[in-house]
C-alpha cells in the first residue's frame, strides 16, 4: 500500500464493521466509529472540499475540537487528494488577538486553500483572513463543519485522494509559537506509512491492541501514535480530549480499565499528574493489568516520575513491565527510539562529575552515595530503518558515552519545512538530520541528556524561549533585547517551569531575591503585567518572573543576552 | 462564614498556585477565563475545596461557565456545604 486513501479503501473493503474509533466525552455518551462510518463521513468532507474548488495538494486548516469532525475533516482532506493541518483550538485564556495574529501568520507561509471551522468560529476566522489580506495574501475560504454531511456512497475512483503518489505531501504538522508556526513538518504519505512500518513491529502492535490517548492531535504524538497509527494498522483507537483529561485525569484509567487498553503514550508530566491528581474513590473498580505498555515520550523521561507512577497505579494492576520509553520528533513522523517493550527499561548509573565536567557518561557501580551519581533512562533502540549517531560539535562521530548532538537517518523522514527550502536545508549535514538534542550511546541504548539548543519543553510541548521574550518586551518599562526566557526542571511537576528575567531602568539594588517583588512596587506591577502578557499570549503559565536592575542579565561579547548563562546565575542566586 | 471562605481560598491560590504569596485576589477577579488559574491547577482547586470545605466540585465543572470568581466558587461551596 503506497498511500493513506489506499489503506483506508482496503481497511473499508475488509474491515467496514471493525471499530476504527471511539470518542469518549464528558458531556455526552461516547461515539463509535466503525470504519464504514469513517470513511462515509470523511468522504462527506471530501466532497465538501471538492465543491468548495479546493484542489488536490491545497493545504487546509482543521480548527476544531476533539470529536468526530475533527477525525472526519483531517482523513477527508486526505482522501480529497488536500494536505490537512490541524491548529490547536482557541481557549478561553487566550487573548483573541493574539491567536488571531497566529492564524495571520499562519496563513502567510502555508498559503491555504481552505479553514473547517465550527459555525460559531467563523467569524473568528474570516477577520483574521482579513488580517491577513492586508498583507496581499490569497485569501482562504472557510468551511463550517455543519455544512457538511455524510456520503451516502463512496465513489472511489471520483476521490481526488485516490491517486496521489507516495511522494506527495500527505499532511503538516506544527508546534505551537511564532517559531513553530513557521515551520510546518511536511510528511509525505511513504514517509507516515513507512514509520508505522518500522515502528508497529518494535511494539509488537497488532489488531488486538487497544491505544487509549488523551493526548491532542495538533502535536506528533497524539497525531501517529494516538490517531493515525492505530486507525491505519486497524488496532482500536480509544480517544478522549486533552480538555476533559486535564480537568478529570482519572478519565483516563478508567477508560483504560473500561476498553482492556493495552497502549498508552504520554509526556513525562503526565506521569506526576496522574499520580497526584487522582482520587482513591475514582479509581474504585479500576484494572489497568491489560495495559502492556504506557510509553513515556516527548519531554525528558525521569525514573522518578516513573517511581511515582507506578506506586500509584501498581495497587489497580499496573505492571512494572508496562513502563516504556520513547524518543520521537515529528520531523522522523514520531518514533527514534523505543524502550521495554519486551523487558524493563534499562537504566544507567553515571558518574555526576565526569558527566558535567567532560560530558562523559562514566558508568559506576553501587557504593557511592546518591548526590554523585546520576541515574539515566534509556530511550531505548533505534526503531527499524532508522538510524542514529551522536556527533561533536563539527560534525564528527564520537565514541560510545561522549555526549553530543544526537543525529539521524531514517527511510521516514520529512519532506521537508512547507514552503522554507531555506530551514529544511540548515536542519541537515551530510544528509543527518540535526535533532538539537543532546546524548550518549551505549551498548546500542540511546540516552538523551539535554539540548543543543535553548527550547524549552512544558508538559510535553515545545516553547521557543525567543517567542516569550518577544511577548515581554512588549509590556512597557521592558527593553528590546532585556529579557531572558528558559526553563528549569521542576521534580513535583515532572515537567519545566518557565523563568523570565527582564531587566528594567530601575534601581533595584540590595532588594533581596529579584523573584520575590512586592506587588505594590513598580517592578512588581511590570511584573504582573509580563505574567499576564505571557498567559494571553502563549499556551504557559508563568509562575517565576523576576524583574532585575540595569546590569543583571549576562551578556555575550556580541551584546546579546546569554541565555544559559543566566539561567546558571538564576539557579546559583535562589540557591 | 464566607469571607471567611474567601480568604482561604485567595491564600491557597497565591501560595500553592501562583507562588506569589504577597499577591491578593479580589473577590470579582476573574480566574479562569483571564489565564489566572491554568488548567493544569484545576484539579488541585477541586481536591482542595474537598479536603477543606467537605464539598465537591465536578471534573465538568472547572470552567468559567460554573465560577470565574472568587465570589462565584464560594457561593457554589456554601450552597453546597448545607
Amino acid at each position: 500500500m503506497d498511500t493513506i486513501p489506499q489503506i483506508l479503501f482496503e481497511a473499508y473493503r475488509d474491515a467496514p464493521d471493525r471499530t476504527a474509533i471511539t470518542l469518549l466525552f464528558s458531556d455526552r455518551p461516547e461515539v463509535e466509529l466503525n470504519y464504514r462510518d469513517l470513511v462515509h463521513f470523511s468522504a462527506g468532507y471530501a466532497s465538501s472540499l471538492a465543491e468548495s474548488g479546493v484542489a488536490r495538494g491545497n493545504v487546509v486548516i482543521l480548527i476544531l475540537d476533539h470529536g468526530a469532525d475533527l477525525v472526519c475533516a483531517f482523513f477527508g482532506t486526505i482522501l480529497h487528494g488536500a494536505i490537512p493541518a490541524i491548529m490547536p483550538f482557541l481557549t478561553e485564556k487566550l487573548s483573541t488577538k493574539q491567536y488571531r495574529a497566529s492564524l495571520t501568520e499562519l496563513f502567510a507561509i502555508t498559503s491555504p486553500r481552505a479553514v473547517i471551522t465550527y459555525p460559531e468560529f467563523v467569524p473568528e476566522v474570516q477577520a483574521a483572513i482579513e488580517n491577513a489580506n492586508h498583507t496581499g495574501l490569497f485569501a482562504p475560504m472557510v468551511l463550517s463543519s455543519d455544512q457538511v454531511s455524510t456520503a451516502r456512497s463512496i465513489k472511489w475512483d471520483e476521490l481526488g485522494g485516490m491517486d496521489r503518489s507516495s511522494n506527495d505531501i500527505v499532511l503538516l504538522q506544527h508546534s505551537s509559537g511564532t517559531t513553530g508556526l513557521q515551520k510546518g513538518v511536511a510528511l509525505s504519505h511513504q514517509a507516515v506509512i513507512r514509520q508505522i512500518e518500522n515502528y508497529a513491529p518494535v511494539l509488537e502492535l497488532s489488531q488486538d491492541d487497544v491505544i487509549v490517548s488523551w493526548l491532542p492531535l495538533y502535536h506528533d504524538m497524539g497525531l501517529i501514535a494516538g490517531f493515525i497509527m492505530p486507525v491505519l494498522a486497524r488496532a482500536r483507537l480509544v480517544l478522549m480530549s486533552p480538555f476533559d483529561w486535564v480537568r478529570g485525569p482519572y478519565r483516563l484509567m478508567q477508560a483504560i480499565s473500561e476498553y482492556r487498553g493495552t497502549l498508552c503514550w504520554m509526556p513525562n508530566f503526565a506521569y506526576n499528574f496522574c499520580a497526584r491528581k487522582i482520587r482513591d474513590r475514582e479509581l474504585e473498580g479500576v484494572n489497568l493489568s491489560s495495559l502492556r505498555a504506557v510509553i513515556n515520550c516527548s519531554e525528558p523521561m525521569h525514573w522518578s516520575s516513573h517511581q511515582m507512577f507506578l506506586e500509584r497505579f501498581q495497587p489497580y494492576g499496573l505492571s512494572p513491565q508496562a513502563l516504556a520509553t520513547c524518543y520521537a520528533m515529528a520531523e522522523n513522523v514520531f518514533a527514534v527510539t523505543q524502550g521495554g517493550i519486551n523487558g524493563p527499561i534499562k537504566e544507567d548509573m553515571i558518574d555526576r562529575q565526569a558527566f558535567s565536567n567532560r560530558q562523559v557518561a562514566a558508568p559506576i557501580d553501587g557504593g557511592l552515595h546518591e548526590g554523585s551519581m546520576l541515574r539515566m533512562l534509556s530511550a531505548g533502540n533505534p526503531i527499524n530503518n532508522t538510524e542514529v549517531r551522536v556527533i561533536d560539535s563539527s560534525g564528527n562521530e564520537l565514541p560510545e558515552r561522549h555526549v553530543g548532538e544526537i543525529s539521524l537517518q531514517s527511510n521516514c523522514m520529512l519532506s521537508g519545512y512547507y514552503n522554507r527550502p531555506d530551514a529544511t536545508e540548515k536542519a541537515f549535514i551530510d544528509g543527518w538530520y540535526l535533532t538539537g538534542d543532546l546524548g550518549y550511546q551505549a551498548d546500542g541504548e540511546l540516552y538523551i541528556t539535554g539540548r543543543v539548543k535553548d527550547l524549552i519543553i512544558v508538559g510535553g510541548k515545545n516553547v521557543y524561549p525567543q517567542d516569550l521574550e518577544r511577548l515581554v518586551e512588549d509590556v512597557d518599562g521592558v527593553h528590546h533585547g532585556r529579557v531572558v526566557a528558559f526553563g528549569v526542571f521542576n521534580e513535583n511537576t515532572g515537567t519545566e517551569d518557565v523563568v523570565v528575567i527582564a531587566e528594567v531602568d530601575l534601581e533595584l539594588e540590595g532588594k533581596g531575591i529579584p523573584c520575590m517583588s512586592d506587588p505594590a512596587s513598580s517592578e512588581g506591577k511590570i511584573a504582573a503585567q509580563i505574567r499576564q502578557r505571557i498567559t494571553q499570549g502563549s499556551e504557559i503559565a508563568l509562575r517565576y518572573v523576576c524583574v532585575v536592575g540595569r546590569n543583571w542579565l549576562l551578556k555575550t561579547s556580541s551584546g546579546k543576552v546569554a541565555r544559559s548563562a543566566n539561567r546558571e546565575k538564576y539557579l546559583s542566586e535562589m540557591g | 462564614m464566607s469571607d471567611h471562605v474567601i480568604d482561604e481560598l485567595s491564600v491557597y491560590m497565591v501560595t500553592e498556585i501562583l507562588k506569589q504569596p504577597e499577591r491578593k485576589i479580589a473577590s470579582g477577579e476573574a480566574l479562569i477565563s483571564s489565564g489566572l488559574i491554568d488548567s493544569f491547577s484545576l484539579v488541585d482547586l477541586s481536591i482542595f475545596i474537598e479536603e477543606r470545605y467537605g464539598v465537591r466540585i465536578d471534573d465538568t465543572e472547572l470552567n468559567a461557565d460554573t465560577f470565574d470568581t472568587l465570589e462565584q466558587l464560594t457561593a457554589i461551596i456554601r450552597e453546597r456545604r448545607t
